[in-house]
């Protein structure tokens, strides 16, 4: 089960506005939008790692917590999943929010040492040099989850998943085999922010996850649309003929 | 069994039971509980069987298999009643003897009784023994009394009383009222007030709304839960029906840990009992009140204790947490509003509800009320289940019940709470263990695990144990936990190995901050406790490991140094043979040299010394 958190997306069918304060100032946002919507919306700056505004949120990252509530009662939760409420006070930038997410970001870029936008994001924390040890100095995942869950809730198809526990976990398909299942669209690929799911095409094949798909030609400009699997996987999904698709963004 | 049709037929049913009972009548109570079940019960009931047929007293003397009688170290347990006398170490060759002597001429068999280990003291009565002296069993009160496959037993003790007045004298809000007065916050960690959960869910506009019972319990060694599952089954079925009914729940799951076999099948034939007797199904004792319980097998994953996940792993999905809110209570089971308790927690319900909310709320402290059964385990003489009231203190517990430290060691701290509790000093033996005071100390109650330590843990290692633990679990799914747990362990290894910094220190409560803030779930905020409580009160030990590169308890084996003192080694050569790297050398009969460049510090030499002659320092 995801919590569902109305998105921007939704702006317009949202209901009643409250008040909350973020960092001192009032504001007024729709009840259940996630904290950190509302923050961006009004200008107030929370970095974020897994979350995307077409998926739902799952608050793997940590990176987007924020502190509720008034001292002494205070309460450190991740504004991504947590709704908009009457009366909140929220600070974006506390001290042990700010610390959080530097020792997150030091953590990530002892992981994943390499990745250019932990580097960039880390040093936007002011943090340039991992104080932790690094096991794979070429290991790019930080296991945002975002390929798996756009494959779920976009692709629709549920090709890969989280598999395994502790720092081993690992994006992977069933059994670690080529999957049946996935319909080589690449969607996942696109959607990861570090950029480490292989992926190659080359003399009209796609390589992804281990798999050959043959690409479908447009019909009129004879530029490469997508997998002829994936535009049969459409065609079946939507009772169209398989032709209907055989033509690019652009020709038709 | 019959259906109870209403009120009246179960109290007559219940009136006519008492009267065909004898409260003098010999019962031999054989303990079948988890401590015992593993060292023989069965063939010792087995005994009974046949010496109490071979004396024609079978239909005289009543023969039970029942749950834990609490002080597990003297399995197997055997209690005669009603005399109330406790037999310990049984086997099925001391029987003959127990019939022949006890049953039949009165008398105590004294080789078999509690004997003082200051003292030598004997105790042959269970009143007379410290062990249960200070204890207020009220969910392990009938385990040593009810055979848990006879629903007769329970009612004879007064089971399905606080169903009977939930449905019959209360309404909804009547019995979220007497909850939320109590006091009875959740035993299975948290210790959130129970009554204020039931509250959030009874208000929520949704249907249909659940009941999970966890009986997950994950926490190594720990098995209060498994014996009030096993032991009484139908108390936490009494409670989730309660429960039930108050918050307008239709249906309801036990959790149960898929290593739990005996707890599934009791639970199971309880709940095919309550069905048959119409406290489960529909229309339950004609109230209009239909609920069924279903028992769903958990996979085994620790982290599959934690609310969210369970719920998830009960969905057919991956057993991880997600963020709060929302909260079960809220959106849970299949997104519908549920009520989800631990077993001990339910098991207190039906008593709430049979004696009034001020009974419970009398008992304990400010704002921990009632009892709490912990697992008494580790350095301790007496170690098993106790059920203490809230603000009882450790020294009570360590010392009264359990006896004191065994070989008479020095204490050196209790860990409370599994294996995210944190380690308490002796300075606070004399704090009163509720949740507010442990919390204070840098600990949690947990669901009641409690591990005595003497002068022989080292505390590096004690906490590097935990963390090992804690990192192979955490499910891997939000960064400080996942990362946090390897980095801290990484730093414990480099300590233990000699190759520790000062610095380190430092960096593990700055990792400990931002796991204890920002983890989704408790594993991975609750994973500072052990951290944290060590640096904090055995600086010093950690400090030994860092700059002099010791282990003054003699448990870090990289740090410790081996060596054949010349003058008592006798030049055997008994350990020269057991070293698997040629580290020892010298003359025979004469005294022999470790080379300490060679040595992997396993210790073989050491063992294999019948003069003593191997120091380690
Ligand atoms: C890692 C982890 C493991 C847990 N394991 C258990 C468990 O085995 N049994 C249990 O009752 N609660 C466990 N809990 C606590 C549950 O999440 C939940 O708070 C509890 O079942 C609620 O019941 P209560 O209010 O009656 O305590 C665990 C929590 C965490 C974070
Ligand atoms: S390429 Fe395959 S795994 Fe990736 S999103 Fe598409 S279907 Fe899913
Ligand atoms: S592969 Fe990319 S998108 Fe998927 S979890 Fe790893 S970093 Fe995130
Ligand atoms: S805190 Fe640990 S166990 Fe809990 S969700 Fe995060 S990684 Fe998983
Ligand atoms: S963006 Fe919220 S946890 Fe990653
Ligand atoms: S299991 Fe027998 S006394 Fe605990």
């Amino acid at each position: 089960m995801v919590w569902k958190i109305s998105d921007e997306t939704a702006y317009d069918t949202l209901g009643d506005e409250v008040r909350l304060t973020i960092n001192g100032v009032t504001i007024r946002a729709p009840q259940d939008q996630s904290l950190l919507v509302t923050a961006r919306q009004n200008g107030f700056e929370i970095p974020t790692l897994c979350y995307h505004r077409d998926l739902p949120s799952e608050g793997q990252c940590r990176l987007c917590v924020v502190e509720i509530g008034e001292h002494p009662r205070t309460q450190i939760v991740n504004s991504c999943t947590y709704p908009t409420q009457a009366g909140l006070v929220v600070q974006t930038h506390s001290e042990t929010v700010v610390q959080s997410r530097r020792i997150v970001l030091e953590l990530l870029l002892a992981r994943t040492p390499k990745a250019k936008l932990i580097q960039e994001l880390a040093a936007a924390h002011g943090v340039y040099e991992s104080r932790f040890k690094t096991d794979d100095p070429e290991e790019l995942c930080i296991l945002c989850g975002l390929c798996v869950r756009t494959c779920r809730e976009v692709v629709g198809v549920s090709a890969i998943s989280m598999k395994g526990r502790t720092p081993d976990k690992q994006v992977a398909t069933p059994f670690m085999e080529k999957s049946s299942a996935c319909i080589g669209c690449g969607s996942c690929a696109f959607v990861c922010p570090t950029n480490v799911i292989p992926y190659t095409e080359k003399d009209g094949i796609r390589t992804i996850w281990g798999r050959d798909f043959e690409l479908q030609a447009c019909n009129v400009c004879g530029n490469y649309i997508a997998p002829k699997y994936q535009l049969e996987h459409w065609a079946k999904i939507t009772g169209d003929p398989v032709e209907t698709f055989c033509v690019c963004r652009d020709c038709r | 069994m019959p259906r109870f049709e209403s009120i009246d037929h179960l109290r007559e049913y219940r009136r006519q039971l008492m009267a065909k009972r004898d409260a003098n009548q010999p019962q031999v109570l054989v303990c079948a509980g988890p401590g015992c079940l593993p060292m023989g019960s069965e063939e010792v009931a087995a005994a009974f069987r046949e010496e109490l047929e071979k004396n024609g007293l079978a239909a005289k003397v009543v023969l039970k298999e029942c749950g834990c009688h609490g002080l597990c170290a003297g399995a197997v347990r055997v209690l005669i009643r009603p005399q109330e006398i406790t037999y310990q170490h049984v086997t099925s060759e001391d029987v003959p003897e127990i019939v022949e002597k006890t049953l039949k001429e009165g008398q105590v068999v004294d080789r078999l009784v509690y004997e003082d280990l200051h003292t030598q003291e004997k105790a042959a009565y269970k009143k007379d023994i410290p062990f249960f002296k200070g204890q207020m069993p009220i969910v392990l009160r009938k385990l040593d009394i009810i055979d848990p496959t006879s629903l007769d037993d329970y009612l004879a003790l007064g089971g399905y009383r606080g169903l009977r007045k939930a449905l019959m004298e209360m309404k909804p809000d009547d019995i979220i009222d007497a909850i939320d007065h109590s006091g009875l916050r959740g035993r299975g960690g948290g210790g959130f007030p129970t009554g204020r959960k039931w509250r959030i869910c009874q208000e929520v506009e949704d249907e249909p709304k659940f009941i999970i019972c966890n009986g997950d319990e994950g926490d190594p060694g720990a098995f209060m839960d498994r014996a009030v599952m096993e032991g009484d089954p139908h108390a936490v079925l009494e409670g989730m029906i309660i429960g039930a009914f108050a918050i307008g729940a239709s249906k309801g799951y036990i959790y149960v840990r898929h290593e739990y076999p005996l707890a599934v099948s009791r639970l199971q034939l309880a709940i095919e009992q309550a069905r048959e007797s119409g406290f489960l199904g529909k229309n339950i004792l004609r109230s209009g009140f239909d609920f069924d319980i279903k028992i769903s097998r958990g996979a085994g994953a620790f982290v599959c204790g934690e609310e969210t996940a369970l719920i998830h792993s009960m969905e057919g999905n991956i057993g991880e947490p997600s963020p709060r809110p929302p909260y079960p209570a809220q959106s849970g089971l299949f997104g519908k509003p549920t009520v989800i308790n631990n077993v001990e927690t339910w098991a207190n319900v039906p008593e709430i509800i049979n004696l009034g909310a001020d009974w419970f709320a009398n008992i304990g402290t400010e704002k921990s009320k009632g009892t709490k059964v912990f697992s008494l385990v580790g350095a301790v003489n007496q170690t098993g289940l106790v059920e203490v009231p809230m603000g009882t203190t450790l020294r009570q517990i360590v010392y009264d019940l359990g006896g004191g430290l065994r070989q008479d060691r020095e204490f050196k701290a209790v860990q409370t709470g599994g294996p995210s509790g944190g380690c308490i000093p002796a300075q606070f033996l004399d704090l009163p263990v509720d949740y507010d005071s442990l919390q204070s100390v840098g600990s949690i109650m947990g669901s009641g695990g409690m591990i005595v330590m003497d002068t022989s843990s080292c505390m590096v290692d004690v906490a590097r144990y935990f963390i090992n633990f804690l990192y192979q679990e955490s499910c891997g799914k939000c960064t400080p936990c996942r990362e946090g747990l390897k980095q801290i362990l990484f730093i414990l290894d480099e300590i233990i190995h000699g190759r520790g910094q000062e610095e380190h220190l430092g960096l593990m409560e700055e990792l400990c901050n931002a796991m204890s803030a920002a983890s989704i779930c408790g594993l991975g905020k609750s994973a500072v406790n052990p951290i944290r409580s060590t640096i904090k009160y055995f600086r010093e030990e950690y400090l030994a490991h860092i700059r002099d590169k010791k282990c003054h308890a003699l448990v870090c084996r990289p740090l410790l140094k081996y060596t054949v003192d010349p003058e008592t080694c006798t030049g055997c050569l008994a350990c020269v043979r057991e070293c698997p790297v040629g580290a020892i050398s010298g003359k025979k009969k004469m005294a022999q040299e470790i080379d300490q460049e060679l040595c992997v510090k396993c210790g073989l030499c050491y063992e294999a010394c019948q003069f003593e002659a191997v120091k380690i320092e």
